[in-house]
């Protein structure tokens, strides 16, 4: 497989077939060996009814994939792994809240989203409460004052002060995973497109490579190359808007404009590759959606260039900004102990000084051709998160002058596809501009889809954003929420 | 120090904004699409069969902008090249039957002017923006129009945070379960005389989630939108043309 994404791929059938507990204490030893949690997720066994099956996905340290697999009474379930593995706190909730599995002792089963049933019962969920003098609660959403998706937050305040912030989510839900199991497993790109639209080439890649997988289908590094490209103007695009964002939260007007007017170029440059100025139809499977003719050539490298060069003039301003340091330094620290104890990914991650990214180290394709910088900072705070996002779009910009040099051009290519293999399960790993973005399919006995998880950064690193803004003044959350810039749709599915 | 900093970034910034929003065409840019005068292969159905939202009428080829979410799907899989799309940004209506492209079609789609609402909000246009489910494609690129380059300030149209303060709601998103009470909220919250404009295949249509489980478009069914902007997300030029050609701005 030549893939520039991870993808694992196992037959279902020959999956060690552990009870719950072995599975239990499997999942926990190996996970005290130093692996790390990939996913857990469940779904409702069609062969034996009343049972889950669940599958866990960890990752050691040289990358490779493996995969836990159980299946058990739903209402026996298993005694929760979350006390001691907080990493698992999302999923655990997930879980319960998707197949009915009871998870004993849990500390928290909150649901994460409020899917079907328990729609009705979002309105009066009982947020946490906090009790005494100078105590308040100040509660916001779920629409939000400006031009952007809706999330519900409950902040519980001493004066000024946050001491907790509990985020609820699920509003954004439109039942995207029931949706991908309706339609011919080929053709789901439209919709994967929509599962974060701000995170269409990430995602869409995810599905392909998992799609191509099940055809063992081989793409040649030019396809690999375009999809590569659309990756990294995505990234660029967004970690754009999110600086903009910032800026115009601390009322540095300078960057709020100068990062804005950069990410109209960033995504006209999409644009004329495929377009869409979000990538849409840049991927389908088995090919590519995008073209690269050489009278555009010299467009898409005058955009790349004038990036270089504005960039780095914005990029100093803002850094050295005494108004920016002084609004983004110690805000919203999220330790390097805390960020590793949750599990977050991403920016957020590196910016904690955890060093991940799913682009880092691969053995072919794109990224190992050129490979691409791993950025990271040690602070976690806001000016970190900031940073990073600057480090990463050098990085990108440095990656294309040179792999457009060396591949100036691709052209649109759909060749069909043969069916998929039945009874595999495959696992597919990208790393969008948030973080890791994890596919799950599984195909049944025919050819046809049994299962489609779908996992965004953001449903890890919410909780990573009610943690870092612990004691911070309350008037820094916007810029807390914007310095992590997480999905609510992704999130909400 | 700073100050020179500051300047360097004002002269690499220049001028940035679209000079002419009523006539500038997007480079690349997958727009209006044009049916052609090709005639179907006998007994075709292939660019109706791999549409994901069922936008696509044959005999003769329709397609209904309310519903397409231009993957391009169509005009692959045709062997006549019957639809292309163009670069054409303008689109929209204000009914919903305005939206369906035929094969005699004119070039430009333009909203028909209100004198009513020409006269109401033609010189200031306040709007309030709700997500109901809205991938924050449609939210980035209604975002969008407030920078610098697309500026509709220019014209006194503005995003404002409370409904209160607005004259239209601008919609985005099928409207999920969860949102649907409080998309009547922020509506019921906003003083008359208002309007509803719905942005997206989503909105306009329930696009790809029409049939899913967890969308709830009641609130469709007794509030007519004034404006569909088409559009999966709707690119700021199909916006701000739309809005305008509504207001009756040259
Ligand atoms: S481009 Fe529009 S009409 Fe064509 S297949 Fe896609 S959604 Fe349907």
């Amino acid at each position: 497989m030549t893939s520039s994404v991870l993808v694992h791929a196992v037959a279902v059938a020959r999956l060690p077939s552990f009870d719950v507990h072995a599975w239990r204490s499997e999942l926990l030893e190996r996970l005290t060996a130093g692996l790390r949690v990939v996913t857990l997720y469940g779904r409702r066994s069609h062969e034996k009814e009343g049972t889950v099956i669940i599958t866990a996905v960890l990752q050691g340290a040289d990358r490779s994939l493996q995969v836990l697999r159980t299946c058990v009474d739903a209402q026996l379930g298993y005694h929760e792994l979350t006390t001691e593995r907080p990493a698992l706190h999302c999923f655990e909730r997930e879980l319960h809240e998707q197949t009915g599995l009871r998870v004993a002792a849990h500390p928290w089963l909150k649901p994460v989203r409020f899917q079907g049933q328990a729609q009705a019962a979002m309105n009066d969920y009982p947020f946490y409460r906090i009790e005494g003098k100078e105590v308040h609660e100040v509660a916001v959403g779920p629409i939000h004052a400006g031009v952007i998706e809706p999330g519900s937050f409950r902040f519980m305040c001493q004066g000024e002060q946050v001491h907790h912030l509990e985020i609820q989510l699920g509003y954004q839900h439109r039942g995207v995973e029931a949706r991908l199991l309706q339609l011919p497993p080929a053709r789901l790109a439209p919709l994967i497109e929509t599962i974060a639209g701000d995170t269409s080439v990430a995602h869409t890649w995810a599905y392909c490579a998992a799609v191509e997988q099940l055809c063992a289908r081989e793409l040649p590094l030019e396809v690999e190359v375009a999809r590569a490209v659309a990756l990294e103007l995505e990234r660029i695009a967004m970690h754009l808007a999110t600086l903009s964002g910032l800026a115009a939260d601390i009322g540095f007007l300078q960057g709020a404009t100068s990062y804005g007017r950069l990410r109209t170029t960033a995504i006209n440059t999409l644009m004329l590759l495929c377009g869409s100025r979000f990538g849409r139809g840049a991927l389908r499977p088995g090919g590519t959606g995008m073209s690269l003719s050489s009278e555009l050539l010299p467009q898409v490298l005058d955009n790349l260039e004038l990036l270089r060069v504005d960039l780095a003039i914005i990029n100093d301003c803002f850094l050295s900004a005494r108004t920016v340091r002084h609004r983004l330094r110690e805000v919203g620290v999220l330790s390097r102990e805390r960020a590793l104890q949750l599990g977050v990914v991403g920016v957020v991650a590196r910016a904690s000084g955890v060093a991940c990214d799913a682009r880092d180290g691969v053995s072919q394709g794109a990224y190992q051709v050129q490979p691409v910088a791993l950025c990271t900072a040690a602070e976690g705070d806001c000016f970190a998160r900031a940073q990073v996002r600057i480090a990463e779009m050098d990085a990108s910009l440095g990656w294309l002058s040179i792999m457009l040099a060396r591949h100036p051009g691709f052209a649109r290519s759909r060749p069909p596809l043969p069916a998929l293999a039945p009874g595999q399960l495959v696992v597919s790993i990208v790393e969008g501009f948030r973080g890791e973005v994890v596919h799950c399919l599984e195909t049944g006995a025919s050819d046809t889809l049994v299962h489609y998880k779908v996992q965004d950064p953001s449903l890890r690193n919410w909780m990573g954003l009610a943690l870092a803004v612990r004691g911070n003044e309350i008037s820094d959350f916007p810029i807390c929420n914007k310095s992590f810039d997480l999905s609510y749709c992704g999130h909400d599915l | 120090m700073s100050l020179l900093k500051s300047l360097r970034v004002r002269a690499s910034q220049g001028s940035q904004y679209v000079a002419d929003l009523r006539s500038a065409v997007p480079r690349g840019f997958r727009g209006l699409p044009v049916i052609s005068d090709a005639s179907c292969a006998s007994e075709c159905r292939a660019c109706a069969e791999v549409c994901p939202t069922r936008a696509i009428a044959l005999s003769p080829v329709t397609l209904d902008l309310g519903r397409c979410v231009f993957c391009n799907e169509c005009v692959q899989v045709c062997p006549q090249e019957k639809i292309a799309f163009s670069a054409n940004p303008r689109m929209g209506g204000g009914t919903r039957e305005q939206l369906l492209v035929r094969q005699e079609a004119e070039e430009v789609m333009k909203v028909r002017a209100s004198a009513t609402f020409s006269k109401l909000f033609g010189r200031s246009l306040k709007l309030r923006q709700v997500s109901a489910g809205g991938c924050n494609a449609c939210e980035l690129e209604l975002n969008a129009l407030a920078n610098v380059n697309f500026d509709l300030q220019r014209f006194g149209i503005e995003w404002v945070a409370s409904p209160r303060h607005a004259d239209a709601l601008v919609l985005s998103g099928p409207i999920t379960v969860a949102m649907a009470n409080a998309v009547q909220l922020a509506w019921d919250a906003m003083p008359e005389p208002r309007f509803l404009a719905v942005v997206g295949a989503c909105a306009i249509s329930g696009g790809l989630y029409e049939h899913a489980q967890s969308v709830e478009r009641g609130f469709l069914g007794h509030v007519g939108p004034a404006l569909y902007v088409p559009g999966c997300p709707p690119h700021p030029l199909t916006f701000a043309n739309a809005i305008l050609d509504l207001l009756g701005v040259a």
